[in-house]
């Protein structure tokens, strides 16, 4: 779309007003040009944000949604969703666990979460139940001293414009595919860390410090710049089942590391995977991707994806820098009617760039697993080198898993190393530890982690400890 | 302290057991002989649980409890346990989470508390260093990458740190070298006590060179067609089966 044509319509938009009423807190369902003109006017932003956004919502308009996927569900309603829903206020929400589903309840308790942390998760207002405020204010003290800048997306925008527009969407453009364009459109929630030259980030950051009663967004936009030897560990989702209204999640997320930067970002993932039949779960359609535009920088994603009805996800690396490294080690459970397409791709541009691939899937019950990677190895990238591992564990004879690797390989000097394994869960691995005396349920939660143990040992340690707990209560009588 | 009675057992519709009868006291090591495919195996296996062994008929009491009701996981709880010939390798797990998980379970079947940390690692060690392992074992995955000798040590080690009532050793012996061996007999033969009953299978005399037991019994066919002492065990490692069969035809 031509320039001209955009300010016209931008100009339009403002000239007409908006149909909707700015003090509203949600928008009534349906997409177009006041949506997102809404949006963004209620997020405080400046205008040439607003035209990145009807960019890519124009863009958007153009794709169609994709089919490759070994996914199977209904067609997505784009008008039918609702953009934009303030957050809820305080006493909107239940007031204390009382009011809160004591099923949910029954499962932090056997995850092991904290009283406090439990209310907040369950939504119940904050202030009700604790006082978040010390905390927040002690860490940000904290990484202002460091000269780390993390807060909102939005904060971002109006505080940082000349980063954001130097590095918003320079990853994941919005034409990139069609939920990422969808997002860049829509976005309403997510992250922003940018990481001065040298700083090594005083301590871990997660998402769940920033945002308020755990309220996820819909269609979060992530940012994570590290600078020159800069170094961050970022920590996504938590381990909580997480209640959500929206079905349709579709984030992105981009990681930008400068020369010996180091970028390692971790995420639980644990959303309603709907009912027994798949009902009412949420679509977690995510775009992740790394750059390693420095030399010598690296990026590590680990991911623990348990929950979902549909995932669609493939954090990715692009090496470009020299020497530059990649990392996806991955855990994907699924039971029930889950239905993940999970996997990674590493992209060898750059001379001297390695990557390396562990991925665990585990099915059970009627699910159906597929992991899906790439590796591409450019012209330039002499002496790339891959190294691929990926597991897949079934339990019982309803679940599915598959493996679709893509390799382009456009060197010689290039190596690239594949290893795939399928197996079911042993029935003499489980009569040998309940020979023992060990319980069914111990025994599959005890072969299942040890299955996982390459991975888990790359989370940081808390994470993995929660991620074993949750790998027992999803897989909770997965067996007989 | 354990009584099997007329068992009947099919696997895959086969008849392997054809009517045994055994009966074991406390204090009593038996020895289960005879040639391959007579369903030496099939007994422990059934009396430990496994599937696929389907009881047609008869029955299997310990300390006046129906094994045939109970889970897999309740019969090692109540004192049974099975020693593999065959032990599956458990890719990830740590031989010593596996142990001080069993340990743990079995207290829990008792009514007693976890086993404290440091406790238990005297006592892994203890049992260990009897053994004659590294204690870098406790820090392999189960079974994963152990040689044969290795395998059948930690069997062992595992029957001492949970002390079963009855302790069945399934071809404990095959693969071992002499010095394996006499490790293994070692670790069996300071599990005899009073109250404790030991069941072995095995096709070979050698082990009972080192672990002797009170009863020797010939399984051929599904039955048990001779019982005797120690003594038969010999005259089978020098008569062979086909004497014992002529006899029990007659």
């Amino acid at each position: 779309m031509a320039s001209e044509e955009m300010e016209q319509l931008v100009r339009r938009e403002y000239t007409q007003g908006f149909v909707t009423d700015i003090e509203s807190d949600t928008m009534p369902p349906g997409l177009d040009e006041n949506t997102i003109a809404f949006i963004s006017k209620k997020k405080g932003e400046p205008e040439w944000m607003l035209e990145w956004r009807l960019k890519a919502y124009h863009q958007w308009l153009k794709m169609t949604s994709p089919s490759w996927a070994h996914l199977d569900y209904p067609p997505i309603d784009y008008q039918a969703i609702s953009y934009y829903s303030a957050p809820k206020k305080d006493e909107d929400r239940p007031q204390s666990l009382d009011e809160v589903d004591p099923k949910l309840l029954e499962t932090y308790e056997k995850l092991g979460i904290p009283l406090h942390e439990r209310a907040a998760l369950a939504g119940v207002a904050v202030d009700a139940v604790f006082d978040s405020v010390s905390v927040t204010t002690t860490f940000k003290d904290k990484l202002a001293e460091a000269g780390v800048i993390f807060c909102s997306i939005s904060e971002a925008i109006r505080d940082y414009p000349e980063l954001i527009k130097q590095y918003l969407g320079s990853v994941v453009p919005a034409a990139d595919n069609y939920f990422a364009a969808l997002n860049s459109a829509v976005f309403t929630d997510g992250s922003f860390v940018f990481v001065p030259e040298g700083v090594t980030c005083p301590m871990e950051l997660s998402t769940y410090f920033r945002i308020n009663a755990a309220n996820t967004g819909q269609f979060e936009r992530t940012l994570i710049i590290c600078e020159k030897q800069a170094q961050v560990s970022y920590l996504e989702g938590c381990t909580a089942p997480q209640r959500d209204e929206n079905q349709l999640h579709a984030a992105v997320v981009e990681l930008v590391a400068l020369e010996d930067a180091y970028i390692k970002y971790s995420t639980v993932q644990n959303w309603y995977p709907g009912d027994e039949d798949g009902k009412g779960g949420i679509y977690n359609f995510v775009t992740k991707r790394g750059d390693c535009r420095g030399d010598r920088s690296r990026i590590s994603w680990t991911q623990v994806e348990t929950g979902s009805a549909i995932t669609w996800k493939y954090p990715s690396c692009v090496l470009r820098g020299r020497d530059s490294i990649g990392e996806f080690y991955s855990v994907a459970v699924t039971n029930g009617r889950q239905q993940a397409d999970t996997g990674t791709k590493m992209i060898h541009i750059g001379e001297g760039t390695r990557s390396s691939i562990i991925s665990k899937g585990i099915s059970a019950g009627r699910s159906n697993q597929s992991y899906r990677g790439l590796v591409k190895i450019g012209p330039r990238a002499k002496g790339a080198r891959n190294f691929t591992q990926c597991d897949s564990l079934l339990i019982g004879d309803q679940c599915g898993a598959h493996t679709f690797p893509y390799q382009e390989i456009g060197n010689s000097s290039a190596t690239v190393e594949h290893e795939a394994t399928t197996s079911k869960i042993g029935e003499d691995q489980l009569f040998y530890c309940q020979s023992r005396g060990i319980s069914e349920e111990d025994a599959v939660s005890m072969i299942v982690n040890g299955f996982c143990k390459d991975v888990f040992q790359e989370l940081p340690m808390e994470f993995a400890v929660e991620a074993e707990a949750l790998l027992n209560v999803t897989l909770e009588g997965a067996v007989g | 302290m354990l009584e099997v009675k007329d068992l009947h057992v099919t696997v895959e519709g086969k008849e392997i057991l054809k009517g045994l009868s055994l009966t074991i006291q406390p204090g009593e090591v038996h020895a289960i002989m005879g040639p391959n495919g007579a369903g030496k195996s099939t007994l422990s296996a059934v009396i430990a649980g496994k599937d696929g062994y389907e009881v047609t008929s008869g029955t299997i009491t310990f300390e006046g409890k129906d094994v045939l009701e109970m889970d897999i996981e309740e019969r090692a709880c109540a004192g049974l346990l099975l020693g593999f010939q065959y032990p599956v390798e458990i890719p990830g797990v740590k031989n010593i989470y596996l142990l001080k998980a069993a340990l743990n379970a079995q207290r829990a079947a008792r009514g007693e508390d976890e086993m404290p940390a440091p406790d238990f690692m005297k006592l892994v060690r203890e049992k260990i260093k009897f053994m004659k392992m590294d204690s870098s074992f406790l820090q392999r995955a189960v079974n994963e990458g152990f040689s044969g000798g290795e395998k059948k040590r930690n069997e062992i080690l595992q029957m001492l740190l949970l002390q079963p009532k009855l302790a069945m050793l399934d071809e404990i012996d095959s693969g071992l070298d002499i010095d394996a061996m006499k490790v293994v007999a070692d670790g069996v033969n300071s599990l005899r006590d009073a109250n404790r009953a030991i069941l072995m299978v095995t096709h070979y005399q050698r082990l009972l060179d080192h672990i002797v037991p009170d009863v020797v019994h010939v399984l051929v066919d599904g039955r048990i067609v001779k019982t005797g002492g120690k003594e038969l065990a010999l005259e089978l490692e020098s008569r062979g089966y086909e004497w014992v069969l002529e006899e029990s035809a007659a």
